[in-house]
């Protein structure tokens, strides 16, 4: 019974955190699944099911694995658990196939891989400072990390209701992070070498323009192989992002209707896109892939420079990390809303150091995660997603603001005003405009106004974090932190 | 309150488990031609709506009785005319006479689950928030777990959001009760309970504690002073929340009596179905539903119960204390729920929010018994495919009670509120020190018991000559687990004197 009593005691609060929200992912095993999911079923049928020269050329389904190899040896390795599951998942004809074991797999897969993420939101525990933490327990950054990082809301929504293995992937990128924070200097550029290579393949995974990072060239940006679209300038149910090009492309629907424009002139598909098809914008100049590459070179060159001529330890090269990220995220091509935890991750880690990162932090947070709103289009799962980011945002507002009390406050008048809008903003959205004449009109209003909202807050935490890093001093090179 | 934040948290939490639970399957869905609660839920919505009051309770050819005809109070009919009214603005095929029989929907199912929620966050949720803001003695910190484990506690969500009640509604308007009456505001404690009552019958089971409490602080006033006019008041105020309530069949004698026949179904035996109570583990060994005749059955239902409770009640009338009270209401409930009437397994609840009450007081005891609770509805949960939302509830309940209250490093005879037992005990057996290593014991006997049973009842078929012997055993356990507690709480009631609050600061 002692030893009962040790383990679940107040010391072991760590596993709890982390228990409980391995225990909320069990509950959302029934809610609504994207095509996600049967992307995922039909790549562990043809993993299992074909020899390896086939598995890129398979076309039985529409959702042909478009991810590289590493991926397909992870659906691999999960189709050899899946057969004692369900063997009919693994046909690769049974398109469409979700029996209640599948689900069960599907779902216990992502929670368990997830397990990765756990174990390196424990190792980025160790790299905080809790010198000026209180008393409590729940005031220590130790544990306000953890509660950020482990039960994130955008982790939560993205993997475990629309479905993917995002957690996975950030695990090792953490992990990464970690490992840069824990090794002294000399020891950094060399061990911090080897979890970065598994990543530069893993990076890939999810996003075609993902930021990889190696710190012997502080960052490298991957390039794109394909061609895809830029964004839709009419915003379907998918794959909205809030992003400069959203900001540039609601354009053409807004003078299409202010009837700047003829009607007969736009091409009726331009207004009815969802698929993925190259397209041309009718007002503005389109965009091409190169001018995005450019744009978003311009933009981190800043931040590199900075890294490489005022280096700022860790630390700089975290914030070095989350603005190439966040630039990608607003400049780059094809990218998805769920790019946005690539910066909202990171950031968490710099959030509980200083005020003004917790400040910033808080800004791209919420307007991030609200972002991801449109993902989750179902009735049964709206209650659970504004619970639970009431759940995020009031928990992360208020620990942070606990914890730098003694500093001035993180908002101003502006910000706090901005970050209340949300409120209303959803209420219009999901509430007030789907019973309005408008609807059958302008269906696109809601997402519109929620991509170019989003936009606002995601540009002005970007141009914050680069004017603090632009003008914070240089750190002299220290003994291990 | 400091750290409202944090209380917002825990009842976001709170929420969240609940909408969860409630994605999942419901009582008798699929299941024609009789479907289950949640249909009768239904049902009672399109009665109340197309059908005049006077034909509520009474059998007809729009209204047939054996359908789930309406078995509680005029206040469930109510709240189901309310409902009914929503769903006619919707959709009024979901309440349409006759032919909304057995209608299921995905938007239908939406709709119901969000009455749940509502009735939910309007009466019980608010009363277990303010019942935790103003406990005394304990810390903020201690205020805030205590709210978040009696908002996981699994029993009340699993049968409410999963299987399909409106148990909330009942419990929370009794924790109102609770909350006035500790609080000295008396009169709205009476009448809040009253709505608890006139919502569901079973809160009878409570009924006992208010009157043995309310009389005592009678009594302590003077019976010739303020004393008699505070019982005038009350006894009005118990007068007129009935009168308001049963208004519409108070106006025929006939009336009256069709709803007291149909709340109290003496007709239908000792019990129905497996429960965990003294009446159908005793039928194991002994039928005696086949050997006594009905009005032997009651009678001998009646005295148990009655003698089981009684000293815990007249200790609570000389000696009125919040604390008495709150024992008093498990004990009492208790004694019902193993010794009386028709019991379901669902009545285990009214033992439970008690039991919820007292969880900072004697966190070890009162999370094994809520753990035991959850257990013993475990056939009627399996029925209703809530088997991971039960394990995971379950899970959670128990993580947020160990960290919270640190339980396992509570069992010293202090804490088990044992102490004025124990030394009474050693004055005749002077060697009795191991109270806690045989609570102990037994708690990892428990659940051990627990977890195998579950594992079997789910993994292996129940022989063919026996097909109910596992909802059986899970009865017997869950009834040796419920007489244990029994003995425990009237224990603490009968021990507990003036002296006992030399305890130390809890926190």
């Amino acid at each position: 019974m002692a030893a009962l009593g040790i383990a679940t005691g107040g010391r072991n609060w760590f596993s709890a955190l982390a228990l409980g929200v391995t225990l909320l992912k069990c509950l959302l095993i029934p809610t609504y699944h994207s095509t996600d999911f049967e992307v995922h079923r039909n790549w562990l049928a043809i993993t299992h099911s074909l020899p390896v020269s086939q598995w890129y050329y398979e076309a039985t389904s529409e959702w042909t694995l478009d991810y590289p190899p590493f991926f397909a040896w992870f659906e691999y390795a999960l189709s050899h658990i899946a057969k004692y599951f369900d063997q009919e998942m693994l046909n690769v004809h049974n398109l469409n196939y979700s029996s209640s074991r599948t689900l069960l797999f599907q779902r216990f897969s992502v929670i368990l891989t997830d397990e990765l993420f756990v174990y390196a939101v424990h190792e980025c525990c160790k790299c905080i400072d809790g010198k000026k933490a209180g008393k409590e327990l729940t005031e220590k950054p130790k544990f306000i990390l953890s509660v950020l990082l482990l039960w994130n809301f955008g982790l939560l929504i993205v993997d475990h209701i629309h479905f993917q293995y995002n957690g996975f992937l950030f695990g090792l990128m953490l992990l990464s992070i970690a490992r840069l924070f824990q090794t002294t200097p000399n020891e950094r550029v060399r061990e911090g070498t080897w979890p970065f290579k598994v990543p530069l393949a893993v990076s890939l995974l999810n996003h075609r323009n993902i930021i990889s990072f190696d710190p012997q060239i502080p960052v490298r940006w991957v390039h794109p192989m394909e061609q895809f679209q830029l964004c839709p300038s009419y915003f379907p149910g998918t794959d909205c992002f809030p992003s400069f090009c959203s900001f540039i492309g609601s354009f053409p629907s807004l003078g299409l209707e202010l009837k700047l424009l003829d009607p007969n002139k736009i091409p009726k598909a331009s207004m009815t896109s969802g698929l993925v098809q190259q397209f041309q914008h009718t007002v503005l100049p389109s965009v091409t892939p190169m001018a995005t590459l450019i744009c978003t070179l311009m933009a981190i060159l800043p931040s590199v420079f900075c890294l490489w001529f005022k280096p700022q330890g860790p630390r700089g090269f975290l914030r070095c990390l989350i603005l190439c990220a966040l630039s990608s995220f607003l400049f780059g091509w094809h990218v998805h809303e769920k790019a946005i935890l690539l910066a909202v991750l990171p950031m968490s880690l710099l959030s509980v150091g200083k005020a003004g990162d917790a400040s910033i932090f808080l800004i791209l947070t919420t307007t991030g995660h609200y972002s991801l709103f449109p993902l989750l289009f179902t009735a049964p799962e709206l209650p659970i997603k504004i619970l639970l980011m009431l759940l995020f945002t009031i928990y992360s507002i208020s620990s942070l603001k606990t914890l730098f009390r003694k500093e001035k406050p993180l908002f101003n008048w502006m910000e706090t005003f901005y970050l209340l809008g949300l409120g209303p903003l959803e209420v219009f959205c999901e509430f007030v405009f789907p019973f309005t004449s408008w609807k059958l009109k302008y269906p696109f209003i809601p997402l519109l106004l929620t991509s170019v909202y989003c936009a606002v807050g995601i540009t002005y935490a970007w141009f914050k974090l680069y004017v603090s890093v632009l003008t914070d001093p240089p750190v002299r090179k220290t003994k291990k932190q | 309150m400091e750290k409202w934040y944090l209380m917002a948290i825990v009842v976001l939490l709170g929420l969240t488990v609940r909408w969860t639970v409630s994605l999942n399957s419901y009582s008798g869905a699929g299941k024609p031609p009789m479907f289950g609660d949640y249909e009768a839920q239904r049902h009672w919505q399109e009665i109340t709506f197309n059908l005049p009051v006077k034909q509520w309770y009474f059998n007809s050819s729009d209204n047939n009785l054996q359908y789930w005809g309406l078995d509680y109070p005029p206040l469930t009919a109510y709240h189901s005319l309310l409902c009914a009214y929503v769903a006619k603005f919707i959709n009024p095929d979901w309440i349409a006479l006759h032919s909304s029989r057995g209608y299921e929907s995905q938007a239908h199912k939406l709709f119901m689950r969000t009455t749940v929620l509502i009735a939910d966050l309007l009466i019980y949720i608010p009363a277990v928030v303010l019942y935790c803001c103003c406990l005394k003695e304990i810390s903020t910190k201690k205020k805030i777990a205590h709210a978040l484990c009696i908002l996981l506690y699994p029993g009340l969500i699993l049968i409410d959001y999963g299987h399909f009640q409106y148990n909330s509604v009942s419990l929370g308007f009794a924790l109102w009760g609770v909350l006035g009456v500790s609080y000295d505001w008396d009169l709205l404690g009476s009448l809040a309970f009253c709505l608890a009552i006139n919502y569901k019958q079973m809160e009878l089971y409570h009924s006992l504690p208010f009157f043995c409490f309310l009389l005592g602080k009678c009594f302590k006033k003077g019976l010739k002073g303020k004393g008699f006019v505070l019982l005038i008041k009350l006894a009005c105020t118990v007068v007129a929340s009935f009168i308001l309530c049963w208004l519409p069949f108070f106006t025929e004698r006939e009336q009256t009596q069709q709803v007291l026949r149909r709340l109290f179904p003496v007709d239908r035996g000792l019990f129905e179905d497996k429960v965990a109570n003294i009446w159908c583990s005793f039928s194991i060994f002994l039928k005696i539903k086949d050997i006594l005749p009905y009005h032997i059955q009651i009678i001998i239902s009646f005295c148990f119960t009655f003698l089981s409770l009684l000293p815990a009640c007249i200790k609570l009338t000389l000696q009125p204390s919040p604390k008495g009270f709150r024992f008093t209401l498990v004990s009492c409930a208790l004694s019902f729920f193993l010794f009386s009437y028709q019991v379901h397994e669902k009545s285990i609840l009214l033992v439970s929010l008690p039991v919820c009450l007292v969880l900072s007081e004697i966190p070890f005891m009162s999370t094994w018994f809520l753990l035991v609770s959850t257990f013993s509805m475990l056939p009627l949960l399996l029925k209703d495919e809530l088997l991971m939302p039960s394990v995971v509830t379950t899970m959670a309940f128990f993580i947020a009670c160990a960290i919270s209250f640190s339980i396992f490093e509570k069992t010293s005879e202090e804490e088990l509120q044992l102490k004025s037992f124990s030394i009474s005990v050693r004055k005749y057996l002077p060697c009795f020190t191991f109270f806690p290593r045989i609570i102990q014991y037994l708690f990892l006997i428990s659940v051990i018991t627990m977890v195998l049973l579950t594992l079997t009842t789910i993994t292996l078929e129940p022989p063919q000559k026996l097909p109910d012997l596992f909802s059986v055993l899970i009865c017997f356990v869950s009834c040796l687990n419920f007489l244990f507690f029994l003995v425990y709480f009237n224990i603490i009631i009968m021990w507990d004197s003036k002296n006992g609050r030399n305890q130390k600061k809890i926190n």
